[in-house]
């Protein structure tokens, strides 16, 4: 039997997989972030506010599985405008917690802050995301990401790479 | 001695089929198109259904300005400046709510849900004043038309009906898809910015010349039907209602397939619901009809996008910072249509839009390429040779033709000329 992961042990994980989901995003991996997901999958980032019922509200992304599929898909066009160049973006992360546990879902939040350069100008994306990440044979994926902006509820510029 | 202010003539800035490019980037000309469209003509505000009940309020704007819509206890609906009248303070800080007054933190005036100064604090400071004249300004005219509110700035002018002309009829055509000939909008707004003029958004609504480029990517990889509406075989038609109102009419597409719920890429079997209701209410011949054609494609002047599944309002706060407030249509009574309306309008708009996102940077791009010199025109001739009169008397042409946005200028030039 296994010895008992200790929670500092844990923390480096979460922390490592944290940081290389940003790693793929900033270097524009779509295939390899898209493997991150579990069939289950819902990637949310919501408007006007981090409690709203996206079942009833508009978000301004609420992907299942499959629509994470066609928003990769469309990224590997070439044809995707928006990000034909690409944004040259960094994620920062910081502030990550546990913040609970069921089963081998583990939740985690995190503070995030994204800073974008493109043909308009820098653009600074700061946000609240919540993780729920699944232990699987000893690798997590992502069962939730939730990314809560902090102006979610102002205008906001185009937000066409992977937060 | 200072020289006069040059006057811009538009009529040497709009020449049939060509515009020229300082309409879009000169700070002066978005002047001057605050005073003579955004402050003087009907603009679109808010829909009814915002403000459901007594005393609700919600934040809009007109133009860069904000103007708080509400509803008082007699039902009627009211838009007012948020502008204390003392000193000028920002009253409203909330998006929406629900109130019987509004306090101006400032000096504590507190004013009724239609403007109207209600107290003054410390009273005895303002002994024998008349209160009449010191309320939250209303917006001058205020009409609605099947629940779509719109506001006017000019205590006189054309009346709303005579402003939405021929386009009013699509509205009529677009609460038929309600059960209950309503439509509402209830599930709050995605707001995105662009670093453009607002024109180039206005425009391109009913451009159907780019989708087939512009939207390539999500066309390939949803297996999009959509293309083909915009294509070169399309039968569907551009349409200049006049006064800028125009349309994409897809309505001879989709009689083409004849299938009941084609326009949305679904079928009546996967919305039983909805379809029991449509039957229900306008017999089933009407129904099959309605839900053969499809809801309407019409850009109402100068800010109200009605694009089939979702609804756009358009506000100029600059002239190269532009924002699309968009939501899901919801119609009144079928709620197994609501959800696929939201979960399609989520995955289609906003700042990262499927769509919208490309649209988007397309505005920004054209902003930035307009700063160029040479040419100093932009070409908007396509389909001037084949376009025509409809029955209505109404210029048509091909689905990808530039009939809108010769219409669009056209009415533009004569707001701009009336002084």
């Amino acid at each position: 039997m296994l010895a008992p992961v200790t929670d500092e042990t844990l923390m480096r994980r979460i922390e490592q997989f944290i940081h290389a989901e940003a790693r793929l995003q900033d270097e524009h991996d779509y295939e390899g972030w898209e493997q991150l997901w579990t069939d289950d999958a819902i990637y949310w980032v919501p408007a006007n506010g981090a409690d709203i019922d996206p079942e009833v509200q508009m978000s301004i992304i609420y992907d299942n599985r499959s629509r994470i599929g066609i928003r990769v898909k469309q990224l590997m066009t070439g044809k995707r405008y928006t990000q034909e160049p690409k944004s040259n973006i960094r994620h920062f992360v910081t502030n990550i917690e546990v913040m609970g546990r069921d089963g081998d879902d583990i939740s985690v939040g995190c503070n995030v802050i994204v800073y974008e350069s493109s043909a308009r100008g820098e653009t600074l994306w700061a946000a609240r995301t919540d993780y729920t990440l699944r232990d699987e044979a000893g690798a997590f994926r992502m069962a939730r990401k939730k990314v809560a902006l902090v102006n979610s509820d102002r205008p906001l510029y185009t937000l066409s790479f992977l937060i | 001695m200072n020289a006069p202010a040059p006057v811009t003539r538009y009529a040497d800035l709009i020449r049939g089929d060509h515009v020229h490019g300082s309409l879009y980037t000169d700070p002066a000309i978005f002047q001057e198109e605050l005073k003579k469209i955004w402050y003087r003509t009907w603009v679109y505000v808010g829909h009814e259904s915002e403000v459901p009940h007594a005393h609700d309020f919600v934040m809009k704007s007109i133009g860069p300005q904000p103007v708080i819509m509400t509803r008082d206890a007699a039902g009627k609906v009211h838009l007012i400046q948020n502008r204390c009248p003392h000193r000028g303070n920002e009253v409203c800080q909330q998006a929406r709510g629900n109130s019987r007054t509004f306090t101006c933190p400032f000096h504590n005036w507190t004013f009724g849900i239609d403007g109207k100064l209600q107290a003054f604090a410390f009273a005895d400071g303002y002994d024998g004043q008349d209160m009449g004249g010191l309320g939250m300004a209303p917006v001058p005219r205020v009409a609605s038309h099947r629940g779509f509110v719109f506001g006017s700035f000019a205590a006189d002018g054309p009346s709303l009906e005579e402003h939405l002309g021929g386009a009013a009829e699509t509205i009529d055509r677009l609460c038929e898809h309600s059960p209950e000939g309503e439509v509402e909008i209830t599930a709050g707004f995605l707001q995105h910015r662009v670093k453009a003029n607002w024109k180039f958004v206005l425009e391109n609504e009913t451009d159907g010349y780019h989708p087939a480029f512009v939207h390539a990517s999500i066309f390939k990889v949803a297996e999009s039907g959509i293309g083909g509406l915009y294509g070169s075989k399309s039968t569907a038609l551009t349409r200049d209602f006049g006064g800028g109102h125009t349309e994409i009419d897809l309505r001879p597409e989709f009689r083409k397939l004849d299938r009941p719920m084609g326009w949305f890429g679904t079928t009546p079997e996967r919305l039983p619901e909805y379809t029991a209701a449509m039957n229900e209410s306008h017999g089933e011949t009407k129904a099959r009809e309605i839900m053969i054609d499809g809801t309407p494609h019409v850009m109402i002047f100068p800010n109200l996008f009605i694009a089939e599944i979702q609804i756009f309002v358009i506000q100029a706060r600059a002239v190269d910072d532009t924002v699309q407030h968009v939501t899901a249509l919801q119609f009144k009574g079928a709620k197994d249509m609501n959800r696929r309306l939201r979960q399609q309008t989520m995955g289609s708009v906003g700042p990262a839009g499927f769509l919208l996102a490309d649209d988007s940077e397309m505005y920004e791009r054209t902003h930035r390429g307009c700063q160029s010199l040479d040419p100093e025109w932009l070409f908007l001739g396509r389909g001037a040779h084949r376009e025509r009169d409809d029955a209505d008397g109404y210029r048509v042409s091909h689905a990808t033709d530039e009939v809108p946005s010769r219409g669009i200028w056209q009415h533009y030039k004569s707001l701009m000329e009336t002084p």
